[in-house]
């Protein structure tokens, strides 16, 4: 048996995103784990960047903070050089090339982009660890994406019904805690704290809830 | 009758197949595997024994409160750690022959008795059978304790620790036990120890069972500790009744009625 350093880890943990008419819910545990050990149980893994927009993380977090500093240097240059804040599009467009760019040696990060579009209006945009992404109305990542997605879809997506529900900020957090405390029920990796982000014009505020701790 | 249910014992006749299957790069299907943190401990007047309820396949949590405490014998009782039917199949095959024994000799079966048979079971099959154990049991020798590795080596010592969350739970044990401690100090300890596992090991979870064995009986206190009650829903996700639309709806009468001549 040969053994081989391996760059990679997975440290777990779970993000979910979701767009209203005009603002935006980010939200992600705080759990970090390795194996069968907790690192931290709060080591926050969802960013609020410099131009309000909010960057949930997924999978190795060493990859995840380095992604996170890039992105704070690149919008500060931008600032600096066109005396404005880089907008969410523009963001998501830039964080695609920078993934691209380490395309045979990629940062192993799933990556759950929310911000307001041109229009003013709530958006997500989605990314695998090489740069491929869609702007979608919510969408979640990590290790239990696999139980939330499919409550999401039923909740908000509501496809299989004709009527859609503009939700508002309060009722969206409420699907978002239920969606986090089920998830904690089921998935290791999840658990300790829900951190919320909620993105309005007005700007970006931060909530903790706690999640079980076993 | 077919000749493989004549006698008892484990079928082999895939092994061959399932080699050569996963040689092509088949994956074999994953047991269910209790992550598990399960310790003992000896106290003043006998012994007492704890698992956490958490039963894992793979990232996911299979069973919330499963029980993990086995019933040996009157006298005797086994945590199980590893795979989740090893630990289970294991713990019923020596619990029927100690039965049998015990008739057969009409005397109450030992620990040691148990501890030699399941140790003998699990060296035979040389660690394939996935079962580490914690044997508990008071008999004529007093209070004994027992681990049993899936190899099939076993320690005597007056407080263990198995599974996964067993170095959490060792180091609450090793900092807190003292010899000839009374039952509520034992009982706390182990307590603490399975909530050590519980909260710092991802293996483990959910709640707190205990066993308490003296020379006078058994007490079973499944759940005696629930430090991870799930909290209320924010929402209810009842749909009002007609939220599926049907579209189409036929009656059929499945009830032929026939016409019959009496005359």
């Amino acid at each position: 048996m040969e053994h081989a350093f391996s760059p990679y880890t997975d440290n777990g943990g779970t993000t979910v995103a979701i767009a209203g008419k005009d603002f935006v819910v980010v939200g992600g545990d705080t759990r970090q784990s390795e194996g069968y050990n907790i690192n931290s149980r709060y080591a926050p893994k969802v960013f609020a960047l410099s131009n309000g927009s909010v960057l949930a993380t997924g999978g190795m977090y060493a990859d995840a903070v380095t992604l996170v500093k890039t992105l704070g240097m690149r919008l500060e240059w931008y600032q600096f050089q066109h005396d404005k804040d880089m907008s969410s599009p523009a963001l998501a467009q830039m964080l695609s090339t920078i993934l691209y760019g380490k395309r045979f040696f990629p940062y192993y990060v799933w990556n759950t982009l929310g911000g307001l579009d041109e229009n003013g209006e709530g958006a997500v945009f989605s990314y695998d660890p090489v740069g491929n992404f869609q702007k979608y109305k919510y969408g979640c990542g990590g290790s239990a994406s696999h139980l939330i997605q499919p409550f999401l879809d039923n909740q908000i997506g509501r496809k299989h019904l004709d009527t859609q529900i503009d939700y508002t900020i309060e009722q969206v957090k409420k699907i978002m805690m239920d969606a986090f405390t089920s998830a904690t029920e089921r998935d290791i990796y999840t658990g300790d704290n829900l951190e919320i982000f909620i993105i309005t014009k007005d700007g970006v505020t931060k909530e903790l809830h706690p999640l079980k701790r076993d | 009758m077919p000749a493989n249910l004549e006698k008892g014992g484990f079928s082999f006749e895939n092994h061959t197949r399932n080699i050569q299957l996963e040689q092509r790069g088949h994956k074999p299907p994953k047991a269910t595997s209790t992550g598990t943190t399960i310790v003992g401990l000896i106290y003043k007047d006998g012994i007492v024994l704890g698992a956490d309820t958490r039963a894992t396949e793979g990232p996911i949590v299979a069973d919330k409160n499963c029980e993990k405490i086995h019933y040996l014998a009157p006298n005797m009782y086994c945590c199980g750690a590893g795979t989740a039917a090893d630990t289970e199949f294991s713990t019923n095959l020596i619990s029927s022959k100690l039965e049998l024994h015990r008739l057969q000799t009409g005397r109450q079966a030992r620990v040691v008795t148990a501890m030699t048979m399941l140790k003998q079971m699990l060296f035979k099959y040389q660690g394939h059978i996935g079962a580490a154990l914690v044997l508990g049991g008071y008999d004529l020798n007093g209070p004994q304790l027992y681990t049993i590795a899936p190899h099939g080596s076993t320690d005597k010592l007056p407080y263990v620790t198995m599974g996964s969350g067993s170095l959490a739970a060792m180091a609450i044990f090793e900092n807190g036990w003292k010899k000839d401690m009374e039952k509520e100090q034992a009982i706390k300890l182990v307590q603490d120890a399975i909530e050590a596992g519980i909260f710092n090991d991802l293996g483990s979870g959910s709640n707190v069972d205990v066993t308490v064995i003296t020379k006078d009986g058994v007490e079973y206190l499944r759940n005696y500790g629930k430090p991870n009650e799930r909290g209320q829903k924010e929402n209810s996700y009842k749909y009002p009744k007609g939220t599926t639309k049907i579209l189409t709806s036929k009656v059929r009468d499945l009830v032929v009625v026939e016409d019959m001549d009496l005359s």
